[in-house]
């Protein structure tokens, strides 16, 4: 017999080993790129380590890249949460498509954005530039929560708001928006980490942040171990990001019981003024979306005089299918177990666990890259350069984005219902199959959908990793961008844009479903 | 779960397997497959020996090798250029080429240890639009006059154009390399992202002049027609910085079980077919002795560029922070 546990928090329930043996798993393999920066980092010694980091140069685009940092985050933060009201409670008109629409540009690469902008008008570039495109990009990370966490909302508190005499701007500042605080901390860590990560914008935009100088480090200077101690200082920063999401999202507290009937919620009606609110909500999208698509659309027509291979488009969109398939799997098999251990426990231990995965968020695409090289040659060599260790790859690159949404999901339930089963006599396995992964299933598919994302699009693991002879649709682009034929690039382009409307319209679908 | 992902995991890697037995020589290529594909199908059917080919940038195969060592699947890397060529080589990866090999190339396009070959060669050039310019610069000092204040386009990130200043560096020394580039900077240049952006620019008249590679030029002529190109080639001679040759080249990992498949293609590409291909799919210089260029170009031994050994242009970091300081390369 299961013993009966009545106690009111889960707090100090030990995780069981089911849970906490593949977490530990996917915490370790998240860790994987720490092994061999530590390695190159001390190849010349700590003290020339020291120096560099001590240097006057290192602060200097530290200073840049928190810039940029703090300015992208703040943007998307804004943008996110306001389309999100916007979109999903109000009667702004064009709400049901606007809300599918504002997902989409996850699937835009930043190099492809970022290149649009500069051949539209050479002189966009620098700061700013680097902020329009990763802004533009990214915002979606805090949106997608964000509503998701709006349809949740229990309308009553809203109701008792108002009755109290409050207006309807009054009730949405100090009723509603607190209890999107916690979706929104999520969205801007991960807007954050994209943004110190990201080397297409800056490189494009030629904004001298971290990414770029670790770029210079192995293009320019041959030389892993500078290139290693400057991302050891991100992997800092990475922590302190992660150390101040977790202040502002606190502990979770909204939980609703009854998470399968919640009321629907009214949309405030604007009046007239709902088509006033459709302009910024349009103006992301024309911005975000219809711009950088549109551009594609432009180099395809040039490229059409170019025949378009349609074979190997057939055969790169079946790579890139297989890979970010697989990549997603193995991604949320880690991400699971995970997920579901830090919404449900919050000891030291599982605290740890969860924040390690984002620790390789925030490194550039080349370094994780690099580590996975090293680390394939040291202890895998007969995976080396095949299908699943690419698969491996997205998952250490992507697993913050499949365990942070399992957690969200899971946290919105009430640990009673699993307390209640356990009660009515069903074993550990049961709960969690029975109760608990229905529970984050919604998150699950989220998740999933954000990983496929982030895999199709990937390029510096892909480049690497790959098995030889197979071509993704990103490789493809990059292949032709990186030559500048950009015509031949458009059919892959917008292939991919194509391709990555089905894991974004599974995103918005799962997360109408976890509202309605 | 765990137990599941290794399932997948290994039922994938067993799915792929390793084909490492095959006999096919593994290409790691900084040039793009789409412009080195045809060449290796026609090496295949002249000589049975099968090529696997990875491209990728020159400099992150050059760290894909670096981080690789003795491991490396690869057994030949084809480079853009001779920056990432002296990275490996410096790391003790590459073999020594056998003399026969080496001589059939003049020694400026070649390392001087001979672990690598360069297989051809591009020369930097002003291009100029003739409706703007009467008589163009011969020398890149030419480029400070007043009269080409916010008249000069040219790509800070392009790979070419910091070799350009890695050569400044090398042949005039920093301080003078530095003054060179703030009173460059002080003329105001407009920049772009990369060399067929200044190209079009040029040819459209935004900029009268431009700084770039040779063959951007025949590539535009053979895209459009001679008669719609209004820019044109200025080839700085007299062994001016501005009129510096780098090449792209090849050399052969020392862990390399099929050395003699890869010497093969390393012969191949050096011989008539090789070259050929180069000189008339590029535009670029064949460097083999004895190979022509295209007829369009003036003869490589007529061009007179800067004497620099291409292995000294390995400091490209330091050249990136000189650009970084004299605000041309970052904002």
């Amino acid at each position: 017999m299961i013993p009966l546990r009545l106690g009111p928090s889960s707090g100090g329930r030990r995780a069981p080993i089911s849970l906490l043996a593949p977490a530990t798993a996917a915490a370790l393999i998240a860790l994987l790129p720490l092994w061999y920066l530590v390695d190159r980092a001390l190849a010349e010694g700590l003290d020339a380590l020291l120096a560099e980091v001590a240097s006057a140069q290192t602060a200097a685009l530290l200073a840049r890249s928190l810039g940029l940092v703090a300015m992208v985050t703040a943007l998307c933060l804004v943008i996110g949460i306001t389309c999100a009201l916007l979109v999903v409670r109000t009667d702004v008109p064009g709400a049901k498509a606007m809300e599918v629409l504002l997902a989409v540009p996850l699937a835009v690469p930043s190099f492809v954005a970022a290149f649009a902008w500069v051949s539209w008008r050479p002189s966009i570039s620098g700061f700013w530039g680097a902020t329009l495109v990763l802004t533009l990009v990214s915002y979606p990370f805090v949106y997608l929560p964000v509503s998701a966490a709006l349809r949740r909302l229990d309308p009553a508190q809203e109701e008792v708001s108002r009755s109290l005499g409050r207006g309807m701007l009054a009730t949405v500042l100090s009723v509603t928006l607190p209890q999107v605080r916690t979706a929104a901390a999520a969205g801007g860590l991960l807007v954050a980490l994209y943004t110190l990560s990201d080397f297409g914008a800056v490189g494009t935009m030629r904004y001298e942040a971290f990414t770029w100088v670790i770029y210079g480090a192995f293009r320019a200077g041959f030389d892993p171990s500078r290139a290693a101690v400057l991302a050891c200082v991100l992997v800092v920063v990475a922590l302190v990001l992660v150390w101040a999401e977790a202040v502002v999202r606190g502990r979770p507290n909204h939980a609703r019981v009854g998470a399968g009937t919640p009321r629907p919620q009214a949309r405030i009606e604007l009046g007239r003024l709902r088509w006033v609110a459709a302009l910024p909500v349009l103006a992301v999208l024309g911005l975000a979306v219809v711009f950088p698509a549109a551009s594609v659309v432009v180099w395809f027509n040039r490229g059409l005089s170019a025949g378009i291979d349609w074979s190997g488009l057939a055969e790169a969109l079946g790579s890139t299918v297989l890979v970010a398939g697989l990549g997603a799997l193995a991604t949320m098999l880690l991400a699971v177990p995970l997920g579901i251990l830090s919404a449900r426990h919050h000891g030291r231990g599982s605290r740890i666990l969860e924040r390690s995965v984002y620790v390789a968020h925030g490194l550039p695409g080349i370094v994780v890259a690099l580590s996975l090289v090293f680390v394939g040659v040291t202890v895998a060599r007969p995976l080396y350069q095949t299908t699943p260790m690419l698969a491996l790859a997205y998952a250490v690159l992507f697993l913050p984005l499949g365990v942070g949404s399992v957690r969200a999901s899971v946290e919105q339930s009430p640990v009673a219902l699993e307390e209640m089963a356990h009660s009515l006599g069903k074993g550990r396995a049961g709960v969690l199959f029975g109760v608990t992964l229905p529970l984050a299933a919604p998150g699950i598919a989220a998740g999933t959908a954000l990983v496929l994302l982030a895999a199709m699009k990937e390029l510096p693991a892909t480049l690497l990793l790959h098995p030889t002879g197979m071509e993704t649709l990103a490789m493809s682009v990059w292949s032709d961008t990186a030559v500048s034929r950009y015509a031949s690039a458009a059919p892959a382009a917008l292939a991919l844009i194509l391709l990555s409307t089905v894991p974004t319209w599974m995103l918005t679908r799962s997360s109408r479903r976890v509202g309605a | 779960m765990s137990l599941l992902l290794a399932t997948v995991l290994l039922a994938g890697a067993a799915a792929c397997g390793g084909d490492s037995d095959s006999g096919a020589i593994t290409l790691y290529s900084g040039r793009n497959l789409s412009l080195v594909g045809p060449l290796i199908e026609q090496f295949t059917e002249d000589t049975g020996i099968e090529v696997e080919v990875r491209d990728g940038g020159s400099a992150e195969l050059a760290a894909q090798i670096l981080t690789e060592g003795d491991a490396s699947p690869a057994d030949v890397f084809l480079s853009q250029d001779a920056g990432a060529l002296g990275a490996v080589s410096k790391a003790g990866l590459f073999s020594v080429l056998p003399d026969d090999v080496l001589e059939q190339v003049d020694p400026a396009f070649r390392a001087a240890d001979g672990t690598w070959v360069g297989i051809s060669g591009r020369a930097r050039t002003i291009l100029y639009n003739p409706e703007l310019v009467e008589s163009p610069p011969e020398a890149i000092d030419d480029l400070l006059d007043p009269a080409y204040n916010a008249r000069i386009g040219f790509a800070p990130a392009n790979a070419s154009f910091q070799a350009f200043v890695t050569g400044l560096r090398v042949i005039r020394g920093d301080d003078a390399a530095r003054e060179w580039l703030e009173a460059f900077a002080a003329q105001d240049p407009v920049a772009y992202e990369n060399n067929i952006a200044v190209r079009d620019a040029v040819d459209a008249g935004e900029v009268s002049v431009g700084l770039v590679n040779h063959y951007y030029l025949y590539e535009l002529i053979e895209e459009v027609g001679a008669d719609s190109v209004v820019a044109r080639n200025q080839f700085i001679g007299g062994g001016d910085p501005g009129g510096l040759i780098n090449v792209a080249g090849v050399g052969i990992l020392e862990s390399t079980e099929l050395a003699d498949e890869s010497l093969e293609f390393v012969e191949y590409l050096l011989g008539p077919d090789g070259q050929a291909y180069f000189a008339s799919e590029t535009f670029e210089y064949p460097v083999a002795i004895g190979a022509e260029a295209d007829a369009a170009l003036p003869a490589l031994d007529t061009l007179d560029p800067p004497r620099v050994d291409l292995s000294d242009l390995d400091s490209l970091e330091q050249t990136q922070e000189l650009l970084a300081d004299t605000g041309l390369l970052t904002k």
